[in-house]
């Protein structure tokens, strides 16, 4: 393996992180939110909470990661992206911003505004759609070079069927994998209510799932027909992954197995998100940056590697310290202990 | 191809995030180190009150660290997006420690999740404590890693220039930049000194709006031995970092001191306002700037009139340097009389005006760090890495950083109102007096 592939690897490794666990989060912001509205507020609350509250920091440091990751491991992206991502790079931040602090604000400030459970819902659903916009960016086709520096075109980003597939599908995805999740969460806190309310929006939301993965097939194969002749190179995986799909749909239909619908969901993103990246090699930014020619040089690539290696000896116990009091934790899972300072 | 108004408010941008962050993230540094004292100190007195005190610092503490990573997030990614062509070019060389910085993080936000959902879930309250460790230092290694970076921008090295390529690079020697020792240790050192005037701020207004509890007295005490043990080291350090700008950056002293010609016995000036090269009103001690530059009265100190004039920076970081150095003496005479006569039993320092000046004492604190940042960066200009390449050449091309200035100027304000709003909610709804009455009744009494 080259120090380019490893490299590429760890960072898409850690953004699948961030989809995952960002995913929980965004939905959970949502479907409370619309527990409000709808008055079914009590049902979904506490779960949310308890899992919500511990975590959200280490959510936000695996964004974090990934980004300052890729200047060190690709200092040239931050030429090409940087320069061109600068509106929806920010109003990506300024959304994260707010979203992050007032869930602190409320959580550990004053309880239960509407206002701002609305705000901090559709937040949730407004950020991946700004940060899906980098994947469509990256298909090339919206960026062109003026005497040498690259130069986003709104207009054609923002007329494309690719970026709006590419938006329903980050959408549809945070809620399906959010609904999952807690479904499951919901079940092992003993709470039935909850996870009857939760299994139904994960049904609900594997359709437009499903439909708008399709429908970006279809759009790339116009769009980038070299990206999608190496995804059908890889259909295999793809597969794969679909028949994982089915088989959570299947056991949340069935109302079993809930840990292996979990288990499946992971391996069903894991496959498709690899898929994606491996069909998208060797290019960052088609047609003007691979992961070649933007790689930083050999002595900090190793460096990076090396200090990489060691922060995960740190950070694996760590997490596993985490995992082991918050989401393994029968007790505190159903909420008899609360230790909150 | 340079755009000169993408230029001009990527640096606004860049000052305003950084400003703001920097509030809260001095913060984050030295806040976990003050709670773990009093946690520390409760353990081994058995005092109840100290404990308390560590608990509802912690409270507040997640608030301020909750706009802390909001903030750090939106300047990280900022960095690429304003200065795209400066982040290429460090990526290759200072990308390490950043990338080091995020498992600080990483570690940080781990234990602090724990940290704050186990109260009371052990029975030795030691194992409790012990996972306020990590917190701690990966708040303080965030600091010292991210002030590498910044270090090196001061004074890079680790690589050679051929051709306009980067060659022969060593990640690690650019790391040990001749800036790092003084810069990493000031800040680190000024950051504890700040939150423990900060704390000892609000338990001195506590006092004066007329509580008596033991509880604000003993917070208050401990922070001032704290805070004079940090101060002092504030000031010591800060006198390596002017040495060390002698060595490294004289023209960044040069304009700080309004030294405009290189000369032996050179006086040290005190305050006052320029006219071009007319310095009027100040104070000059005669052989005091070669004593502090080179510990030698006689010695020749380097002048402004050595450097290219588009080379040397802006003269008003004078006002600054003397703001910060002002404001550090100020907090050690403060701290040492307080401390003082608390052992000795002069009444003075019980009395309002001295808690008053107390109170003042945190906001002063806070106002030091900006200009000692505001210094630091303005008195680099108008390099953004020290003779390798200017801020103009390193902004970004794109058009609309002014909208963007428009959007985080907002977002700052609500982040500062709505932090400050949601603090004195928390403690006013959960008065001390109350608290205490609380874990008295769920403890059965044993309570001082
Ligand atoms: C509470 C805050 C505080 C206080 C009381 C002081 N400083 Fe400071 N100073 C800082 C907070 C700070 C800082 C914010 O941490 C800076 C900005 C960048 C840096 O490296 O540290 C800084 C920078 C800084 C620099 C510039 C370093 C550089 O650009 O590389 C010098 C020369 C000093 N300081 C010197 C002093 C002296 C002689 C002080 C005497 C009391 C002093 N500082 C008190
Ligand atoms: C990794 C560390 C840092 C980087 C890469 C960095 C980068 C920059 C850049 C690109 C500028 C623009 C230059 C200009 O405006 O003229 C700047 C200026 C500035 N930075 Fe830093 N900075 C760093 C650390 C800090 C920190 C920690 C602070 C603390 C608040 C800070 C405060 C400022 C200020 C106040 C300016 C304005 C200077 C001016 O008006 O010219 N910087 N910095
Ligand atoms: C250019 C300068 C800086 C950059 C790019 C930067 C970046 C960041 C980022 C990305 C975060 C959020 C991390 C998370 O998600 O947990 C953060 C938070 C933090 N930063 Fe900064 N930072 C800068 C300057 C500083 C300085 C000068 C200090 C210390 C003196 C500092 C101390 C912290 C701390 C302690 C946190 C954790 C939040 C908290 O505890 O309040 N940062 N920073």
């Amino acid at each position: 393996m080259t120090l380019e592939i490893l490299g590429i690897s760890v960072l898409w490794m850690f953004l699948l992180g961030y989809l995952i666990i960002g995913s929980i989060d965004f939905g959970a912001g949502f479907f409370n939110a619309y527990g409000v509205l709808t008055g079914r507020q009590h049902i979904l609350t506490n779960i949310i909470q308890r899992y919500l509250s511990p975590v959200w920091e280490v959510t936000n440091v695996f964004l974090v990661f990934f980004f300052v990751g890729v200047v060190g491991f690709f200092p040239k992206t931050a030429f090409y992206y940087g320069t061109t991502l600068l509106v929806p790079a920010s109003i990506a931040i300024i959304l994260l911003a707010i979203r992050g602090s007032y869930y602190a604000f409320e959580s550990y400030g004053s309880r239960g505004h509407k206002g701002y459970s609305f705000m901090y819902g559709a937040a949730g659903l407004l950020i991946p759609a700004s940060l899906s916009v980098v994947l469509t960016i990256s298909e090339g086709g919206f960026v062109s070079m003026v005497n040498g520096n690259p130069v986003l075109d709104y207009h054609a980003l923002f007329t494309s069927p690719l970026t709006w597939s590419i938006v329903v599908l980050a959408i549809a995805a945070v809620l399906y994998i959010s609904a999952v999740f807690l479904t499951w969460y919901a079940d092992k806190a003993g709470d039935r209510k909850a996870t009857k309310l939760l299994r139904k929006y994960a049904l609900i939301w594997a359709g437009p799932l499903a439909i708008s993965v399709i429908g970006i097939m279809f759009e790339l194969s116009k769009h980038n027909v070299e990206h999608f002749n190496r995804m059908i190179d890889i259909a295999w995986m793809f597969g794969l992954s679909a028949i994982m799909f089915v088989i959570t749909v299947w056991f949340i239909w069935k109302q079993q197995h809930y840990s292996w619908a979990l288990g499946l969901l992971v391996g069903q993103f894991a496959l498709a998100f690899f898929a994606y990246g491996i069909s998208h090699y060797p290019y960052l930014l088609y047609p003007y940056l691979t992961i070649y020619d933007s790689f930083t040089n050999p002595a900090m690539a190793t460096a990076l590697v090396v200090a990489f290696v060691l922060g995960l000896l740190l950070l694996i116990p760590s997490i596993y310290l985490l995992l082991k009091l918050f989401l393994f934790n029968k007790d505190y899972i159903r909420g008899k202990k609360d230790h909150h300072a | 191809m340079e755009n000169e108004s993408a230029v001009f408010f990527s640096r606004v941008l860049t000052e305003l995030t950084l400003s703001f962050h920097i509030i809260y993230a001095t913060i984050g540094v030295g806040v976990p180190l003050m709670i773990m004292i009093a946690q520390w100190v409760g353990i081994k007195k058995n005092d109840e009150h100290y404990i308390l005190l560590a608990r509802r610092w912690a409270r507040g503490f997640v608030i301020t660290v909750a706009v802390g990573v909001v903030t750090g997030t939106a300047i990280g990614l900022q960095l690429s997006l304003l200065w795209p062509n400066f982040m290429q070019l460090a990526g290759n060389v200072i990308a390490l420690p950043l990338f080091m910085e995020t498992f600080a993080f990483f570690f940080e936000a781990i234990f602090l999740g724990i940290y704050l959902y186990t109260w009371d879930r052990f029975e030795n309250q030691k194992k409790h404590l012990l996972l306020l460790i990590p917190v701690a230092i990966g708040a303080s290694m965030s600091a010292v890693f991210i002030t590498i970076v910044n270090a090196f921008m001061n004074a890079p090295q680790g690589f050679d220039v051929v051709d306009g390529q980067l060659v022969n690079i060593q990640p690690i020697l650019a790391m040990l930049n001749p800036a790092m020792p003084t810069k990493v240790a000031h800040v680190v050192v000024t950051a504890y000194m700040t939150a423990a005037f900060v704390l000892a701020a609000i338990a001195a207004f506590k006092m004066l709006k007329g509580s008596n509890h033991v509880y604000h007295k003993k917070a208050l005490f401990l922070l001032m031995k704290v805070g004079l043990v940090f101060a002092i080291a504030s000031a010591i350090i800060g006198d390596f970092s002017a040495k060390y700008l002698v060595e490294y950056q004289p023209e960044k002293l040069a304009a700080a001191e309004w030294h405009f010609e290189t000369e032996k016995n050179a006086p040290l000036v005190l305050f006052g306002v320029t006219d071009g090269e007319e310095v009027k009103y100040a104070i000059k001690v005669p052989y005091a700037l070669s004593f502090l530059a080179h510990s030698n009265p006689t010695a020749e100190v380097i002048g402004l009139n050595e450097f290219p004039e588009d080379e040397t920076p802006p003269l008003y970081i004078h006002y600054l340097f003397d703001t910060m150095v002002m404001i550090g003496m100020f907090m050690v005479l403060v701290s040492a009389a307080y401390v003082l006569g608390k052992i000795r039993g002069w009444s003075f320092v019980s009395t309002k005006w001295f808690r008053r000046v107390i109170v003042a004492g945190g906001p002063l604190s806070i106002i030091a760090i900006e200009a000692g940042w505001w210094l630091a960066e303005v008195g680099r200009q108008p390099w953004i890495l020290r003779k390798y390449m200017k801020v103009a050449e390193a902004a970004t091309t794109s058009d609309h950083v002014d909208i963007m200035l428009i959007l985080f100027c907002g977002l700052y304000i609500i982040l500062g109102v709505g932090s400050v709003v949601v603090l004195r909610r928390m403690f006013r709804h959960n008065p001390i007096e109350q608290e205490i009455e609380d874990r008295k009744a769920e403890k059965g009494g044993d309570f001082s």
